[in-house]
């Protein structure tokens, strides 16, 4: 099976923007932070992304500016590289080979050739800080071998090293120490506070370190929340320190601001501290920022701050603390209970976000929409705390319908069960309570499931449960004197011979439903409510059900356990049996991650491509999304990421944010005019003339720098083309039909995922499957035959 | 050890008052501390922090400030108006004078130690000329609308700041006019307060003026412009109490909260000459108001209404990280406040201005180690003996019979005759003490209660015998010649032959009872006696020193044992020598004579001098041995040094008979509980 294109595993975002402390440009005009592999630039005013910087082939573990040219930046990575890039454009001008693993970066205006990065040495617990000459060359890739030992035996973060009074002394923490290095005179101080297991000092250890850029002081952050500003350092006798107690828990970052007056500091308590004049009395708080401050930064203009938050957000902050944008990406919980659904409106995906809330999160632009606070009770944070907890979720009705289910349980016989449903309001763009359903269940709630068949006037939703019963939900009048109303009352309660029902499933014209009791699989009329038939198999119980899709809707399938694919037809009410292994799995993608996969959703393309290779034909109308371990989102693709780039539309937003100089007044003037201009067009219907600045190619002729221009020749087809009117084609508002199927399919890929995970070893010797295959009878084989022509024809549907 | 029936007493209810003042000497490394009822103590920080001195308070001489002028002399100014000076060597007031100023509120001696500043009541800063023997008023300075609470000179002595109320002046010393008048913000954490009280203020050579104040701020001023540099809240309350190094690149300061605060002065890089003053770590060793702060070299020292003097340490200041870095806490007095009738098992407690006696109660019950056995009969408070007049008893003695009971204040002595019938008790009072006995500094009754001893002030010693309601003067020990030194501990041997009298910095003496004449001199050591005693039989003098050391002399051959030389001989251990506390206390057991009890504030020791001595291998405090371990092992582990912890703080401890112990404690929660509320803090997860 020889293609062109083949398809990889590409992260597509949801990476860690919180990883590093966010790097200001010179002018506060944008911010830098990590993402991933990549190294992505917003603007501090529109919050919009500018640029990615791609090019890294592993995480990116620091970034600084350069300090000898504003409009570069440094990054390094675990990939071993040091990458000089220019990020107003956008534009890798150099790569440093170390060839060590890099896990930070630091840059001094004084060492002008070199840089210094965190290195790991042989044991794994042991980093160092070394300097990295960058020798001058006019090469891209350049061999930086020069390296120069600095520190011994520190902490691997970032946040545990700081240079102080302009490179004079390089500070570093570690559990119970701090050691400061003076380049002038190559001696290394070590000041060791009490490390005794009492109750007084057990918290003693240090958690960050910052250093005054004014005068010879270091600012230490520590687990019981001290904050320790060390002075008279260079004399190991003579030296002293304060206290800054407000932190109740550890402090997770330092900063000083650019004159050195006031001191930031963040922690577990999401509050921002300003200390002013490092004086324990006189301080100021910016409160309610949402979750644990993991770094702050400071903009060298000394007019912005920014914290990084565990809930992978950045927030910008002004210098009066006053919270001026917030860039949020993809909300990394602990726990995905809800897995990975796909919100049929804004096909975003939707998942846990922040405690209690539900995440929009839009997959192309890698940026969550909104949050969802579903809970709505005020977050305690504490450890050992029971919270209450978002369990489950589903779309119903072409996303007019969210019934979310939240639980809490602090002893084994205390559960407390809350289902909520919530419709779209179309005037607020937004999810509504409608119905809140205490405890629907006697025990916990193993699935959700709409009925989105058209037919179906009545939105009807169906849960099963722990407690041996499955419930169906309609929709009633709800209304009296005083309003017009709608509600949710439970309609039809079924059990089957008292086992716990595992899962449900409404077939596609809705039906049937079929409800999952352990190992059976009982099929009811929706209808009437009746019993039609029951499926028994004792291969393991049944943890997903789904119903086939179009042309093959005669057919069940359900994941046990134990890793079996069961699939029932019907009509015969015929069962096969298959391991994912067996019968030939349209795509097999090895190793696709380090981590356990944990959720798999497919998202619907916005415009559907075209792969003409049999392989690849499931990727044409839908994207496979899936979530690991650590929570980073991976897809398959099979393009390449430079064409993914796409930076002129970006571009424009950054413009607008150019400050207000004369040359803008007359520009601005002049744009004014033309809109207004634009809007008479409008009005008069005027066959209308495109504007110069709108036309991509044109502005990207013009704003990228001409040493990085193509030939003109290339480019004037291109330009004479973009001057020729065209009519607008509506390609992309064709929604696909089969968005809630694909919706309705997630749980089930979702497993089948976990299945590949598992059983890829399996797959390598895959001799013990076609063992297997062999024991298979004839007539099986058979129907199996069949079924795998139905199987690709439905999914060529895709 | 033996085992005791020990009556653990609790019911000495006694309250130190609050520190109000303290003043270092840098010369002779000594403190001096004045305490709410008018005590002055001296505190020799070199001997160990041993309190050497101490001069008895007054009711109505409230000390409001305290300090010391050129060659030792101390100084003290109070609520009554009056400018004191003490008498160092005979322990008294040399003379008082009134400033006519009304309430003294702040003194301060210029830096060449000829000239005293007083600040009083009506707003006057007086000037008084220091002259050899007594002082000389000399002139007013401006007069301020109020009190002065502070003072302080320019290490010149061209200029001196002084804190009033809502502001501080700063005068010239020529002309004796204000100069500036810095006004003090009013406002505390954004509330306006009705006033501003500085009530502290220190001037640095390079005239900038430190003030605290009662609004929690710890401000910089430029006495040159009379502006304010810097301004560092640090309390919520007020902050007391001030005091600068000697160097001038540390302060101190106490606060209302119980907190300390000290304050470096810290270059701002190291390669540049510009410093600032940075607060650096903040003490919380008291619970109360922290009233006054001094600076020494090496350690800053805090007192305040919590009772407790704290001597911190300062690390980059030590040279090596001995005993000497450690924080000490002084709670206690450094002399017996409690004598024991052995006969009648009476306990006399003495108070500042009242005497109690308590007859210890008695139980029928036996039972194992460390039982806690239940009274038969309660203890009995017998008798509560208030003294006249204003003064405060300087101490108290009841005779071993029972039936005497002696005090002494500055003025007069008292002796008091009991007589017990059945459970009633009557008291007389024996009149016409000889006016010579008073302000006695010890007191002491013979074994058999016929005789009593009296160490006077001025040095001598008076030995009067008692008779049936009566007395009689029977000798006079004079002094040496040329010494006035005061004698503070007596001791007298069992068989009444030998009396030993110590001072506080010359060695003991042994005077010969039976013949009225000096018998010998036991050689000066460098530090002081804290405690004597004359064993029974062997009239052996065991003497404890206040740095840990304890020596055996023998009075009839007069000379070291053989004992006290194998000990100084192989030294002390190192935890015996690095005790907090000096030994107030020494007894004998009548049937074991080679055992030596002696108690400290937090430990009781019975040397066995026939027992190998520790050496510093050895663990000094073994717990004690449990039974059933086998006598092998016992013997190898014992050595001389028996240490019981168990009892703390112990005021007292002696035997009672054979097998009976009496040991006094008074638990510091106690004492907290008596205090004043202190200021309430909120403290976080409450």
């Amino acid at each position: 099976m020889v293609e062109e294109e083949s398809v990889r595993v590409v992260r597509c975002g949801g990476s860690e923007l919180n990883f590093r402390r966010a790097v200001f440009s010179a002018d506060s005009k944008y911010i830098f932070c990590v993402s991933g592999d990549f190294v992505k630039v917003h603007s501090t005013a529109t919050e919009e992304c500018v640029h990615i910087l791609q090019g890294h082939r592993n995480l990116v573990t620091g970034i600084q500016l350069n300090p000898n040219n504003h409009l570069q930046l440094y990054s390094c990575s675990f990939d071993g590289t040091v990458k000089l890039w220019d990020y107003v454009d956008g534009i890798l001008i150099k790569t440093f080979v170390v060839g060590l693993k890099l896990h930070a970066l630091f840059t001094l205006p004084s060492a002008e050739d070199s840089v210094f990065v965190i290195i790991n040495k042989e044991k794994p617990d042991v980093f160092q800080l070394v300097s990295v000459k960058l020798p001058k060359s006019s090469s891209q890739e350049i061999e930086a071998k020069e390296l120069s030992f600095v520190l011994d035996y520190i902490n691997q973060s970032p946040k545990c090293i700081a240079f102080g009074n302009e490179g004079e002394y390089v500070a570093a923490v570690r559990d119970f120490y701090l050691s400061v290095y003076f380049f002038k005179k190559k001696t290394t101080s070590r000041f060791t506070l009490s490390s005794s297991r009492n109750k007084k000092h057990a918290k003693n250890n240090f958690t960050c370190v910052a250093c005054h850029p004014k005068e010879d002081c270091i600012a230490t952050g520590h687990k019981d929340g001290k904050i320790r500003l060390w002075r008279n350092f260079d004399d190991d006798k003579k030296y002293t320190y304060t206290c800054l107690h407000w932190h109740h828990d550890m402090v997770m970052d330092l900063a000083f601001s650019v004159t050195g007056t006031s001191l930031l500091s963040g922690g577990r308590e999401s509050v921002l501290v300003e200390w002013r004049d490092a004086t324990e009395k006189n301080k100021e708080f910016l409160p309610r920022l949402g979750a644990t401050i993991e770094h702050i930064s400071v903009s060298p203009a000394g007019d912005l701050f920014c914290t990084s938050h565990s809930d992978n957000k950045i927030i910008v902050i002004h210098r009066n603390l006053e919270a001026s944008a917030v860039i949020q990406g993809l909300v990394k919980d602990s726990n995905i209970f809800t897995g990975l659904m796909v919100d049929p409106r804004t096909k975003a995906l939707v998942l846990n976000g922040k405690p209690g809330h539900l995440q929009f999160y839009s997959l192309q632009h890698d940026k969550q929409l909104y949050n969802l606070d579903i809970i709505q009770q005020e977050y305690i944070n504490d450890y050992g705390l029971i919270q209450i907890e978002l369990t489950k979720a589903a779309f119903g009705c072409y996303g007019n319908w969210l019934a979310t289910v939240e639980q809490r349980q602090e002893k084994e016989t205390e559960l407390e069960l809350q289902m909520k449903l919530w419709m779209y309001n179309k005037k607020t763009q937004g999810f509504v309570l409608n119905t809140k359903v205490n405890m629907p269940h006697e025990d916990h709630i193993t699935a959700l499931c709409f009925c989105n068949a058209e037919k179906f006037e009545n939105p009807t939703l169906v849960t099963s449960s722990k407690d041996g019963h499955f419930k169906v939900w309609i929709l009633t009048d709800d209304s009296d004197i005083y309003k017009k109303a709608v509600g949710w009352t439970c309609d039809f309660v079924g059990s089957y011979h008292k086992y716990q029902a595992t899962n449900c499933c409404f077939s596609e014209d809705g039906s049937l439903l079929a409800v999952s009791f352990e190992e059976i699989v009982t099929i009811w009329d929706s209808e009437t409510w009746e019993l039609k038939c029951t499926f028994c198999q004792r291969a393991g119980k049944i943890r997903h059900l789904c119903f086939g899709r179009l042309t093959c809707s005669k057919y069940l399938l359900g994941a046990t356990e134990n890793g079996i694919l069961c699939c029932w037809n019907l009509l015969s009410c015929a069962l096969f049996v298959f391991k994912p292994s067996e019968p030939r799995p349209l795509y097999i993608q090895k190793n696709i991650s380090r981590e356990e996969v944990q959720w798999g959703v497919f998202v619907p393309r916005d415009v559907p491509e075209s792969f003409t290779s049999e392989a690849y034909q499931w990727l044409n109308r839908s994207q496979f999304y899936f979530l690991t371990k650590s929570q980073s989102l991976l897809t398959f693709s099979t393009k390449s990421p430079e064409e993914k780039l796409t930076p002129t539309s970006k571009q424009l937003l950054a413009e607008e944010s150019l400050p207000t100089t004369p040359f803008y007044f007359i520009l601005g003037k002049h744009r004014e005019q033309q809109d207004e201009k634009i809007n008479e067009a409008f009005e008069s219907e005027l066959v209308q003339l495109p504007l110069t600045e709108n036309i991509p190619a044109i502005s990207e002729l013009l704003h990228t720098p001409a040493h990085v221009l193509p030939s003109a020749s290339f480019l004037c087809s291109k330009f004479v083309s973009s001057l020729l009117l065209s009519k607008e084609t509506k390609s992309g508002e064709e929604i696909p039909e089969d968005v809630d199927m694909e919706e309705g399919k997630e749980s089930d890929d979702s497993d089948e995922e976990n299945d590949f995970t598992e059983k890829i070893q399996d797959t390598n010797n895959t001799d013990l499957g076609e063992d297997l295959l062999h024991q298979l009878s004839k007539s099986e084989e058979k129907e199996l035959r069949k079924f795998r022509k139905v199987d690709y024809s439905w999914i060529t549907v895709l | 050890m033996g085992e005791f029936k020990v009556h653990r007493v609790r019911f000495f209810n006694y309250v130190p008052s609050g520190i109000r003042c303290v003043a270092y000497n840098n010369q002779s490394n000594r403190l001096a501390v004045s305490r709410t009822d008018g005590t002055v103590e001296i505190y020799n920080l070199s001997a160990n922090y041993f309190q050497e001195k101490f001069f008895p308070g007054h009711e109505s001489r409230a000390t409001e400030a305290l300090c010391w002028a050129k060659g030792q002399r101390l100084f003290s100014g109070g609520l009554n108006g009056e400018i004191i000076e003490y008498d160092l060597q005979a322990l008294n007031i040399k003379y008082a004078m009134d400033a006519f100023g009304g309430p003294i509120w702040s003194m301060a001696v210029s830096p060449c130690g000829s000239q005293l500043l007083v600040g009083c009541e009506d707003g006057s800063v007086k000037l008084f000329q220091i002259t050899p023997d007594k002082i000389q008023f000399e002139r007013n300075f401006d007069r301020q609308k109020s009190r002065i609470l502070s003072l302080s000179w320019h290490p010149s002595g061209t200029h001196i700041a002084a804190g009033s109320i809502d502001y501080i002046s700063v005068f010239d010393v020529k002309s004796g006019s204000a100069v500036h008048k810095m006004l003090v913000d009013r406002q505390y954490m954004g509330v306006s307060k009705r006033k501003c009280i500085i009530w502290g203020v220190a001037f640095l050579s390079d005239g900038t003026v430190i003030s605290v104040d009662s609004a929690g701020k710890v401000q910089f001023w430029d006495s040159a412009t009379g502006t304010l540099v810097k301004n560092h809240l640090i309390a919520n309350a007020d902050v007391q109490s001030i005091a600068v190094s000697d160097q001038e690149d540390s302060f101190v300061v106490g606060t209302a909260e119980g907190t300390v605060f000290h304050f470096q002065l810290v270059s701002v890089t190291s390669n540049s000459s510009e410093k600032q003053w940075v607060r650096t770590k903040p003490f919380q060793h008291h619970t109360h108001d922290v009233r006054a702060v001094a600076h020494s070299p090496t350690a800053l020292i805090s007192g305040g209404t919590d009772t407790h003097l704290v001597i911190r340490p300062l690390m980059e200041k030590v040279e090596v990280k001995n005993y000497d870095a450690a924080l000490r806490k002084i709670t206690f007095p450094h002399r017996r406040l409690i004598s024991c009738s052995k006969k009648r098992h009476l306990l006399l407690f003495q108070f500042a201005h009242h005497l109690e006696l308590w007859r210890l109660g008695s139980t029928v019950a036996t039972g194992k180690n460390g039982d806690t056995l239940p009274l038969s009969k309660d203890a009995d408070h017998l008798l509560h003996l208030k003294t006249k007049g204003p003064e405060n008893i300087i101490c108290s003695c009841i005779s071993p019979c029972g039936s005497w009971i002696a005090y002494s204040t500055t003025s007069r002595f008292f002796l008091y005759r009991l007589n017990y019938e059945h459970d009633n008790i009557s008291l007389q009072r024996v009149s016409k003490m000889p006016a010579f006995l008073r302000s006695a500094l010890q007191i002491l009754f013979s074994e058999d209660s016929t005789k009593l001893f009296v160490a006077s002030n001025q040095g001598s010693l008076h030995i009067i015998r008692l008779l049936e309601g009566s007395f009689k003067h029977l000798h006079t020990f004079q002094p040496q010649s040329g010494t006035v030194e005061s004698m503070c501990l007596l001791a007298i041997s069992p068989d009444g032959n030998w009396l030993a009298a110590s001072g506080t910095s010359a060695g003991v003496h042994v005077y010969n009872i039976k013949h009225l004449k000096l018998h010998c001199t036991v050689p000066a050591y460098n530090f002081p006696v804290t405690a004597l005693a004359i064993a029974p039989n062997t009239n052996n003098l065991v003497i404890a020193h206040s740095d840990q050391q304890v020596f055996e002399y023998s009075i009839p051959d007069k000379q070291y044992t053989e004992w006290s030389r194998t000990i100084q001989k192989q030294g002390f251990h190192y935890l015996w020598l690095q005790r907090d506390t000096p030994i107030t206390h020494i007894s004998f057991h009548p049937k074991r004579p080679m055992h030596i009890l002696l108690h400290d504030a937090y430990m009781f020791c019975i040397i066995d001098k026939s027992l190998p001595l520790p050496n510093d291998k050895t663990l000094l405090y073994n717990p004690l041995p449990p039974t059933n371990e086998s006598d092998v092992i016992r013997r190898r582990t014992a050595h001389a040094f028996k240490i019981s912890k168990i009892y703390k703080p112990l005021l007292f401890m002696d035997l009672l008979d054979e097998r009976t112990l009496v040991a006094v404690e008074r638990p510091l929660d106690d004492i907290i509980a008596q205090l004043p509320p202190p200021i309430k803090k909120k403290k976080f997860g409450t």
